[in-house]
């Protein structure tokens, strides 16, 4: 990771930008240094790594046309082989194709959608946390009303309401959780603007606008970030669930869809459990490397847990 | 704040919340990109005649202006009138849903008394004896199936113990065209709900876990308890009679809000058993496309979730009555 040595040559004159980048350089390695002690964080990181590989490299690793039913001429239903290591579905398509390709669609979904959620989520939280008085309680009983409408079966019914593809989709699960997000957030503000150099910072007549982006978003944003990731093992939880319930986007093969081909064909009670076990294997495996990423964050954050 | 007072802001500010609820489910389905009265007749292979089309729009109060369109459902709603379900014909929407009540109620109640004995009695031994193989096991199990879809545990839980071992049923709230009564109705009934209550189980109790330990553990840190151990209380004492009557308070409303998944935190378990549930008619609804039973189960979860924070917000405030302050 970065060092002192990287830094900018001393002696000439630095601009105020490269001070904040040097400093912020530092920061990252302070940051990276503490996190590499957490063994949790570094296996969840592991898997995360193999797991992108895989699905940034997946024409590489098998055709897009193994995908296609009408194209592959596998055994049907074959139990895992050296040929078909992951066995093969009940078209004959190679159970790991459908893997390897669903990892794609099933991680982009669960990214973009803790991306929606914390862009509605931080606004709101900032903008409640910062402004206080009226703004705080309008927007704070705004995030409780949502808090309330259950996410699995609102994202079902929108979903059923608006149709079935990967933008609803995402914007779907990206909307129903952002209210956990704005209550974090806020609170976080909420000690950040108390904190003196930002009071400093208003009296020296700094407006809403500089003080918002300059001094308490970058306060903040270790605590969105870390909710980011724990978001994301939500929604690719929520995405399985609704693609597996049929609402998924019907051109895409995602870990959740390939489960409900194989639960619509019977595969339990025919014994395939090469056809259920690998992908949901997978999804296990990306979720529970997000929320041990995602908790050795918030253990660095947040110092009050680091005891446990 | 007196008691009384607090009572009353807490069910003031429920009642609101209840009129947030309905507004959203009136113009959850009203966003539809189409006709609704196309969407309602779609898909079922019925061409309605332009008189018929007409009844069925004057039927929902779609020939009226927003306004006064939503007036009608309020009043409708308030006096539980959702109308008539489209897959089952002739039966309101209203008396299907209490058929399929009792089933999710049965199941989701047994599991949720199971997650809260088992993952409290788990968080209490694990904050008492932290890092201890119980404690650093619950804690890898938590994380575990706290990762797992609930559906495809289902299915592993259906493909070991049903497909393989023959142990139990694969689906079904009992046996059909059983004639079985009294107590023999009951085991086949229990039969079968017996894996989707361990999957709904084995997904929930991580939680309770992890919020009871670390509540403990919180308690644990706080002044007093060193106070009564300098006063010599035996430490098991310490603990059930001190430490974990106060750390179970945050847990009140967790269990609280628990009640209130029992639509959706099975709707996919029910799916995979087959279990005659609100899960599963949400479910028909949804392929079916029957939009006014989707309405009734939606707001239902809604309000279900909203009771229970109340009834967990009133309780909070009885117990300790330190919070009526905030």
């Amino acid at each position: 990771m970065a060092n002192h040595t990287t830094g900018v040559p001393t002696g000439t004159k630095r601009s105020s930008r490269s001070v904040v980048w040097e400093r912020r350089r530092q920061a990252a390695s302070r940051f990276w240094a503490t996190y590499r002690r957490s063994g949790m964080g570094l296996a969840g990181l592991a898997i995360l790594v193999a797991f992108a590989l895989m699905a940034l490299l997946a024409p590489l690793l098998v055709s897009r046309e193994a995908l296609d039913v009408t194209r592959v001429d596998g055994p049907i239903l074959a139990s895992p082989s050296w040929e078909y290591p992951m066995g093969t579905d009940e078209s004959g398509r190679s159970v790991f194709a459908l893997v390897v390709w669903g990892a794609r669609v099933s991680l982009a979904i669960g990214l973009l959608a803790a991306v929606v959620s914390m862009v509605v989520g931080a606004t709101v939280g900032i903008v409640s946390g910062y402004r206080g008085g009226r703004w705080d309680a309008a927007l704070m009983r705004f995030t409780d009303w949502f808090l309330v409408l259950p996410s699995l079966p609102l994202a079902i019914t929108l979903a059923a309401i608006l149709g079935q593809s990967m933008f609803i989709i995402v914007m779907v699960i990206g909307l129903t959780f952002w209210p956990w997000t704005a209550r974090i957030v806020r609170s976080q503000t909420l000690s950040v603007r108390e904190r003196p150099y930002v009071e400093r910072a208003r009296g020296l007549g700094a407006s809403d606008r500089q003080l918002i982006p300059r001094h308490v978003l970058p306060n903040v944003f270790p605590v969105i970030f870390a909710q980011t990731i724990l978001s994301i093992a939500a929604a690719i939880l929520a995405e399985s669930a609704l693609s597996f319930i049929g609402l998924g986007d019907p051109l895409r093969v995602s870990w959740g869809g390939t489960l409900e081909l194989a639960f619509d064909a019977g595969a339990p009670t025919i014994g395939a459990w090469w056809w259920i076990g690998f992908p949901g294997a997978c999804i296990v495996l990306v979720v529970l490397a997000f929320t041990m990423c995602g908790n050795a964050l918030e253990e660095i954050l947040n110092p009050r847990l680091r005891q446990r | 704040m007196g008691e009384w007072r607090y009572v009353g802001r807490k069910l003031l500010q429920a009642g609101v919340t209840l009129l947030f609820i309905i507004s959203v489910n009136f113009f959850l389905f009203r966003i539809m990109p189409s006709d609704p009265v196309r969407l309602l007749t779609r898909q079922r292979g019925v061409q309605l005649s332009p008189e018929a089309q007409a009844a069925l729009t004057h039927d929902l109060g779609l020939d009226r202006s927003l306004p006064s369109q939503f007036v009608k459902y309020l009043a409708d709603t308030l006096r539980l009138d959702f109308g008539d379900s489209f897959i089952y014909p002739g039966q309101s929407v209203v008396s299907v849903f209490a058929r399929f009540l009792w089933p999710t109620v049965l199941l989701v109640g047994t599991a949720t008394v199971l997650m809260i004995v088992i993952g409290l009695y788990l968080g209490i031994r694990g904050g008492w004896k932290r890092g201890r193989p119980l404690d650093v096991g619950s804690m890898g199990f938590s994380l575990l199936f706290y990762s797992m879809p609930d559906f495809w545990l289902a299915m592993i839980l259906l493909i070991v113990f049903s497909t393989a071992l023959g142990w139990f049923p694969s689906g079904g709230f009992e046996s059909p065209s059983s004639d079985l009564s009294g107590f023999s109705r009951v085991l086949d009934i229990a039969n079968h709900m017996f894996l989707p209550v361990l999957t709904l189980t084995l997904g929930y109790i991580g939680e309770y876990f992890l919020l009871m330990r670390s509540s403990l553990l919180d308690v644990l840190g706080e002044d007093y308890i060193t106070t009564v151990r300098a006063k010599g209380v035996r430490e098991d004492r310490v603990l059930w009679r001190h430490a974990v009557r106060n750390a179970l308070l945050p847990t009140i409303s967790v269990i609280a809000l628990s009640f209130g998944l029992v639509l959706g935190g099975a709707i996919t378990i029910e799916l995979v058993f087959s279990y005659p549930g609100l899960g599963l008619l949400l479910l028909q609804a949804v392929d079916s496309q029957d939009f006014l039973l989707m309405q009734a189960l939606f707001l239902f979860a809604s309000v279900a979730v909203l009771a229970s924070n109340l009834v967990a917000d009133l309780v909070y405030s009885w117990i300790d009555p330190r919070v009526r302050e905030a």
